[in-house]
């Protein structure tokens, strides 16, 4: 039985259609992290929003622990919630931000302390019980939050997007704690977030949506390297997927499948092409050359290739190489659809 | 930048001016007045001392007039409290015809206050009053013991203390809901996922972080009680016998009516131990305002 | 538990009867105003009648004596020259006082501005004593003018606290980049932050007038002639005669003054009460 299910759930706004949801279908699986991801307006927020019962929906199912949940109230869902902005009470103190949903539950005091003190040890917060939220600093509010949302022990854990607030160094440590801190507790979660790297870094499942629906869901692996259609193509990956459309058929491949022919060769069949390079951008690590296909049935296409700087030599702005991509690495897309379709011979 | 350091006080200082000599001279005079032998028609001024504070205090209408001004001040403002903060609550979301309600809640207060207590002078007629006649009519009270609102002592405290929250409730209401907006939507919706109820979303969480604000209509409201006699004036003239007198009040009837300006300025005087007290927490939530 | 979609409809009637009953009371009065106004008097004074409802038909009589008998107009009249001349002064002294201590005085132009918005606190309960000497001296007294004189007293105070803020919240870039294409700090004032702040201005305009329209101490001590008087004080002190209220006429009174400052007044509310809240909001 899952944790969380939805049937053909959406949600119809008066005013526009930004953030709608349109016939969502979703399953969590038994302790699993599921990132939902999109561009804003996606509806992702909006999903969220109606598992914690903060949003009605217009049609459609939520269950909960297999029990259909659409009328019973937030409070009725057991679930907890990290929100973008943390939400932490301003005028309690740390330790009664984190008591406050054992308060309303009705626990007993000693009880309260107890899992206050156990919420706070997880996240190494124990010492800031006194403090007032102002007095925090952005990295420990998020983990207030958290301990907040945890102390209870909810059988869902919603997070939107609660490392946004935190600058760019921080995020990356706070990510992979909050990770750890997820496999531990074994609490299934669902999480929002616009941040592909996040996404992928966290996710054991990724929900890729966009314009409410949603476009793909699968594991990081599965979504990166075998999308179902354009969008999720070229929402995922930076720079996105090399698309080239043809007479029938759209063609991609990622630009870091697009290597010199010496550097491409590990067996498996490969396509070959001449590429002329108009411009590059040196980014340390790796370098990305933009330029285009000269000949064959790719003849005059724009196309990116992303290489490991290491094996840049020679490769300078004006100059054409022979570049090849691996058979297995081409995806096929439908013109009309935009969704997959079989593999076809480009030769 | 040279024309910057004269540009700055010639542009203020008429202002400044304006309101030291209308303002701050009066202010002082006050003072002068309440230890002298000033009044109207007479030239002269003799220092008298405390003369004229030993004969104000010496007077059962002034002490009638200090617990007056009390009773008046905390009761109209508790009320106020009350229906605010429930008020705020209830006008808080968008509904159809906020506008509208907006607008007729508001009306006590912007209508001139001394309009409205000679509308509320008919309502509490000795003889028409329309509430008379609906007591009568549901059988609560008999057509000739009908309560005669402004007439008796308990009635006339009472009938002025609601008058004035009336007038004064929009804008306690509207001082609240600045407030009420002002809270993130985030720690409310953050309260009903942590399994807070109604009741306890409004009394633990939106009630404190709204206290900062009731703080500032609490303050502006007693200080605008403490210090107005519009509606007593209208209504009741401070009587019958003195009963609904307060300190203002009392000090128009010594001061300009009675003629007896030191007195009447002694009187005032009184006032401003709480002004003093009221500027202080103004001052301190102003400068916690820019410590947070 | 009750299913949510009932719990939410309960919360929804018990809002909507605080509303309402809210609005009863404090509309009544209004109300009141209006049926007694083209009540006939005689319908008035049966207390055998429903009083809620015209027994009789509606009359104007009441507008007629109100318009044609008394001074009623007379008052309307001195109350907006009264309002619009203490508007001008108003203006005249709080816009530069409010840009200056907004920009040009550093750190102490707050506390000045503190300390102006304080002596809004002074109330006319503690001055009109000694103000009634004043004006005497000023040869000003029971004539329209000592209230014109006095008025501005406390609509500077409060219309330079709000116009503080309003400056305040221009930014600072605008009137750089003006100095830098060659206006001088006077000119930047004039030519940009006045344009700039027209419904700054306007909402000070409105309340400068709207306190005129409400105050009514110092009126009542400093005019004594009826012909010289306020609406505020001409209609609650004059249209009695004696000990006769004719009831119809001054609710007339009542109700054609409150409403149009009512309207006036709600339009530029927001803005008033963010001159009060500044700060303790946030």
């Amino acid at each position: 039985m899952a944790v969380v299910e939805t049937r053909r759930l959406t949600k119809v706004f008066k005013r526009g259609n930004v953030g709608a949801v349109v016939n969502v279908d979703l399953e969590t699986r038994e302790g699993e992290f599921l990132v939902l991801l999109g561009p804003s307006g996606s509806g992702k927020t909006t999903l969220l929003r109606m598992i914690a019962g903060l949003e009605d929906p217009t049609s459609g199912e939520i269950l909960i622990g297999g029990k259909v949940v659409n009328d019973l109230s937030p409070r009725e869902r057991r679930i907890a919630m990290v929100f973008q902005s943390y939400a932490l009470y301003p005028h309690l103190t740390v330790f009664n931000n984190i008591v406050f949903p054992l308060k309303a539950q009705g626990v007993d005091r000693a009880q309260r302390q107890k899992q206050a003190e156990w919420a706070a040890s997880l996240l190494g917060i124990g010492h800031l019980f006194s403090r007032k939220p102002r007095e925090l600093s952005g990295g420990e509010r998020q983990r207030v939050a958290v301990a907040r949302a945890i102390v209870r022990e909810p059988s869902v854990f919603l997070l939107d997007e609660p490392l946004s607030n935190l600058d760019a160094k921080l995020r990356a440590s706070a990510r992979e704690e909050l990770e750890q801190f997820q496999k531990r507790i074994g609490t299934t979660a669902i999480y929002v977030t616009h941040d592909q790297v996040e996404a992928m870094a966290m996710g054991d499942r990724v929900v890729v949506m966009s314009q409410g629906a949603v476009r793909q869901i699968g594991t990081p692996a599965d979504v990166y390297d075998d999308p179902a259609d354009t969008f999720v193509a070229t929402f995922l990956g930076s720079p996105p997927m090399n698309l080239v459309p043809l007479a029938d058929v759209i063609v991609g491949f990622r630009p870091e499948h697009f290597l010199p022919a010496g550097v491409a060769e590990r067996g498996g069949a490969h396509l070959s092409y001449r590429f002329q390079i108009s411009h590059s951008e040196y980014l340390g690590a790796e370098l990305i050359l933009y330029g285009t296909i000269q000949g064959g049935a790719l003849h005059q296409k724009k196309v990116i290739s992303r290489i490991p700087s290491t094996h840049s030599a020679g490769l300078t702005d004006g100059s054409a190489h022979t570049f090849a991509v691996a058979e297995s690495d081409v995806k096929f897309f439908d013109k009309q659809t935009e969704k997959r379709t079989a593999p076809r011979s480009l030769s | 930048m040279r024309q910057q350091r004269w540009l700055g006080p010639a542009m203020f200082i008429p202002a400044i001016l304006y309101i030291v000599i209308l303002v701050g001279v009066p202010f002082v005079m006050a003072f002068v007045y309440s230890v002298g032998d000033v009044k109207v028609g007479s030239e002269g001024y003799h220092f008298v001392g405390l003369h004229n504070f030993a004969s104000v205090l010496k007077s059962p209408t002034f002490l009638l007039a200090v617990r007056n001004s009390f009773i008046f001040t905390i009761s109209s403002q508790i009320l106020v409290l009350i229906g605010a903060t429930m008020l705020s609550m209830a006008l808080q979301e968008a509904f159809p015809g906020r506008r509208f309600f907006r607008f007729l809640i508001l009306l006590p207060w912007v209508a001139p206050v001394s309009i409205g207590s000679i509308g509320w002078k008919w309502i509490l007629d000795s003889l028409y009053s329309v509430i008379n006649w609906v007591l009568v009519r549901v059988h609560l009270v008999k057509q000739f013991e009908a309560p005669v609102w402004l007439g008796e002592p308990k009635l006339a405290m009472i009938s002025v203390i609601l008058v004035h929250t009336w007038h004064m409730l929009p804008f306690a209401t509207v001082i609240l809901l600045a407030g009420l907006t002002a809270i993130p939507k985030d720690i409310v919706e953050a309260a009903a996922v942590d399994g807070a109820g109604f009741f306890r979303t409004r009394f633990q969480i939106i009630l404190p972080m709204m206290l900062p604000i009731i703080n500032v209509a609490v303050l502006f409201g007693a200080i605008f009680t403490f210090t107005d006699m519009t509606v007593i004036y209208i209504l009741t003239r401070g009587g019958p016998y003195d009963s609904t007198q307060v300190l203002p009040s009392l000090a128009f009837f010594t001061g300009i009516l009675g003629s007896d300006l030191a007195e009447g300025a002694a009187i005032s005087i009184f006032l401003v131990p709480l002004l003093v007290i009221a500027a202080w927490l103004v001052l301190r939530s102003a400068h916690r305002a820019e410590v947070t | 538990m009750a299913p949510r979609r009932a719990r939410t409809w309960v919360a929804l009637i018990v809002t909507w009867i605080v509303r309402i009953v809210f609005a009863v009371i404090l509309g009544f009065p209004f109300y009141w105003m209006l049926i007694t106004t083209f009540k006939r008097t005689s319908d008035l004074y049966n207390l055998d009648n429903n009083p809620f409802i015209f027994n009789e038909r509606p009359t104007l009589e009441h507008l007629r004596l109100l318009f044609t008998e008394t001074l009623f107009l007379r008052w309307v009249g001195n109350t907006v020259f009264a309002g619009a001349v203490v508007v001008l002064i108003t203006l005249l002294l709080a816009v530069p006082a409010a840009y200056a201590l907004a920009r040009l005085t550093g750190g102490w132009g707050a506390q000045l501005g503190i300390g102006i918005f304080l002596t809004y606190l002074v109330p006319s309960t503690l001055l009109f004593i000694p103000l009634s000497r004043v004006i005497s001296l000023l040869g000003l007294q029971d004539s329209l003018w000592s209230v014109i004189v006095v008025y501005p007293s406390f609509t500077i105070p409060f219309s330079t606290w709000l116009l503080m803020g309003f400056f305040k919240s221009i930014p600072r870039d605008l009137e750089d980049a003006a100095m830098v294409d060659g206006l001088s700090r006077w000119g930047a004032f004039v030519k940009l932050m006045i344009p700039m702040s027209t419904s700054g201005i306007l909402t000070v305009v409105i309340f400068a007038f709207t306190l005129v329209t409400q105050e009514f101490v110092y009126a009542l001590t400093f005019i004594s002639t009826a012909a010289h008087s306020t609406v505020g004080v001409g209609v609650p002190t004059f249209l009695v005669r004696g000990d006769v209220f004719y009831w119809g006429s001054l609710m007339a009174a009542c109700l054609i003054t409150s409403l149009p400052i009512g309207v006036l007044y709600n339009t530029f509310l927001d803005r008033f009460i963010e001159g009060f809240t500044v700060g303790a909001v946030k």
